[in-house]
């Protein structure tokens, strides 16, 4: 710590070219900031799935049904305990430009199911009895400043015409990824609307007793509809998230390669920046090993440099990284679950150490190994 | 007392058959060749010679900033030759001052902050530090330039922090190559008389390497390197002896 000053001081040296550097990793980990991001708001569904739901859906397509009797013969298979079942709405308040995830639900199971969501009893009474009724989420009351007694028209892009809904509750969680901007309308008012698809659901969420059995339950169900009209895709609800959020393409692997480049990028410029530093400074270095500094301290000295350019550069493109997703999700619904995680963060930050550590390493090595006599004769 | 015949023993500094060779392009060349030294502690040497005599190595020989390619080093009864790269640094920061033709100062650092390096490898307190530097600075005359950084110093001026940091840490030995190289002859004859004063009042152990031969007068002992060789020479450096008659 004593020389963390001459370290400080050496960074002061050629100022334009360490805030290039500091530059060059904060525009590095505010990309990675944004990439996890997304990641994290794509794959939301995935982290917090619940182990013992699955998710049963037309072996076709999403968008193709399934018939709603297949709710009691699976309710009749071993180890499932419930299912409930939901279609996509597929509604919009006033412009195409505020859509939100809008589906019916069954009113009497889906909380038996969803144990993540915490409603008032009363307003959930009022929801159930109202059969015009909504439950919407505390991001879409703020954001189109909606309360409870409200009635909101919504255009059904699928189903046609403009529907209204009372909105009789405003649902919480204590899972944050469960908060997101969505709306919840009565399946049976739906079905008796619609025109098309009566007596079918868009997919059925079953309940079973213990993840152990999920293979198992998933294939049964498949094997009771296979070779039927509506043959039925079954898997988990982490599986079904996932291939959800796949279906724009292998976001992981995007994002790999993105921040690998990046990184291998930062790595290149900083290591010549401080190879660059290193060798303007052979003499002094001379001249500290002359007055007793060992060779390992000269070692420390270069590396903590590379590590305070890489921390506060790092540091700053992280934090630009969380004020720009605490304005929320920029694309009006896309990703609702769009926040940069404390994980995240600190996976960035370790990263930016190493890629520091990295790019510090050689010519640390070098002015470890340098001779004092051949670095005073530089002078 | 001074020996360049090998026959001494208890001196501060032995040096025995130091051998140093370099390779240059292929070529070997021998740039100290069985050269034999003894100086008691106190005693201040100056070395002088042709360009290319072997001056400097010798000096870096001393302060363990080379290795012999044969021969021993030995200072105050340690063989410094066969010291770790560790444990030869932490004995550098103890026994040896350096001081450079080019100051070779730190251009970040403040006068202090300069001085201070050689303490910042003690356990020393901060405050000890300070009183330490103080003393130092103020020994040179500088303490009124505590803040200053390099550039805003005289060449004398930076010449007279390197010997604080040189003497801040209260070494045994001091090695001063060509510490007037640079300078006029003014400035020069102040940083003599600073070193002269090392070696009168505080008794540090110095050895000067010097072109100038009114620099060489202020040491006690003249020695002249040639060829690898060293010979012992009057006061005024007119007469040379071998080094088998050299004894003092």
């Amino acid at each position: 710590m004593k020389f963390l000053h001459l370290v400080l001081l050496n960074l002061r040296r050629k100022k334009t070219r360490t805030a290039l550097t500091l530059g060059s990793f904060l525009v590095a980990l505010f990309l990675f900031g944004l990439l996890m991001t997304i990641k994290t708001a794509l794959g939301s569904g995935v982290d917090v799935a619940g182990a013992n739901r699955l998710v049963v859906r037309n072996r076709v397509s999403l968008i193709q049904p399934l018939p709603l009797s297949y709710r009691e013969q699976m309710l009749r298979m071993p180890h499932i305990r419930e299912a409930t079942f939901a279609t996509w709405f597929g509604g919009y308040y006033q412009d195409m430009k505020n859509f939100f995830p809008n589906y019916a639900i069954d009113v009497a199971t889906y909380l038996d199911v969803y144990h993540e969501y915490r409603i008032d009893p009363e307003e959930w009474r009022a929801f159930a009895a109202d059969r015009e009724g909504c439950v919407i989420s505390p991001p879409l009351a703020k954001k189109f400043g909606w309360k409870i007694g409200d009635r909101i028209p919504l255009e059904a892009s699928i189903w046609g015409g403009t529907w209204e809904f009372n909105v009789r509750a405003i649902y919480d969680s204590d899972v944050k990824e469960f908060i997101t901007p969505e709306l919840w309308l009565h399946w049976d008012y739906l079905d008796e609307r619609r025109a098309f698809f009566k007596g079918f659901v868009g997919w059925y969420v079953v309940k079973i007793d213990d993840p152990a059995n999920a293979v198992e339950v998933a294939a049964a169900i498949d094997e009771r509809f296979a070779n039927s009209p509506w043959e039925s895709k079954t898997e988990t609800e982490k599986a079904f998230a996932a291939g959800f959020a796949n279906q724009i393409g292998n976001i992981r692997l995007l994002i790999m390669s993105i921040g690998s480049v990046v990184f291998f990028t930062l790595l290149l410029v900083t290591g010549n920046t401080m190879a660059s530093a290193v060798r303007e400074r052979t003499g002094e270095i001379g001249v500290l090993k002359t007055i007793g500094m060992n060779d390992s301290t000269v070692l420390f000295l270069v590396m903590a440099e590379s590590i305070v350019v890489a921390a506060v550069g790092g540091g700053a493109g992280l934090a630009l990284a969380k004020l720009f997703t605490l304005g929320g999700d920029p694309t009006g619904g896309m990703l609702p679950n769009f926040f940069l995680a404390g994980r995240s963060i600190a996976l960035g930050f370790a990263l930016a150490l190493a890629a520091g550590a990295a790019a510090g390493i050689l010519p640390a090595v070098g002015a470890m190994r340098l001779k004092i006599v051949d670095a005073l004769r530089r002078v | 007392m001074v020996r360049v015949d090998g026959k001494g023993s208890g001196a501060l500094v032995e040096i025995r058959s130091l051998d140093k060779k370099y390779r240059r392009g292929g070529e070997e060349i021998d740039v100290l060749r069985g050269l034999n030294l003894d100086v008691d502690a106190g005693e201040f040497i100056a070395f002088m010679g042709p360009s290319g005599s072997g001056k400097t190595t010798l000096l870096n020989l001393i302060g363990g900033l080379d290795t012999p390619t044969s021969g021993a080093v030995r200072i105050g009864g340690d063989e410094i030759s066969r010291l770790s790269g560790r444990k030869l640094a932490a004995w550098r920061s103890r026994h040896i001052g350096f001081i450079f033709q080019m100051y070779n100062l730190i251009p970040v650092l403040t006068a202090f902050q300069n001085v201070q390096l050689p303490l910042l490898l003690t356990n020393l307190s901060k405050a000890e530090r300070r009183k330490h530097v103080e003393a130092a600075l103020d020994l040179v005359g500088l303490s009124d330039r505590m803040r200053h950084y390099p550039r805003q110093l005289s060449g004398g001026q930076e010449q007279r922090v390197a010997i604080a940091r040189a003497i801040v840490a209260d070494p045994t030995i001091l090695l001063c190559d060509e510490p007037t190289g640079d300078l006029d002859r003014a400035a020069g004859d102040e940083i003599l008389d600073i070193i002269s004063r090392l070696s009168k009042e505080y008794k540090k152990t110095i050895f000067l390497v010097t072109h100038d031969p009114i620099a060489a007068k202020r040491a006690g002992t003249l020695l002249h390197l040639d060829k690898g060789t060293l010979l012992e020479c009057t006061a005024d450096g007119l007469f040379a002896c071998k080094p088998e008659d050299a004894g003092k």
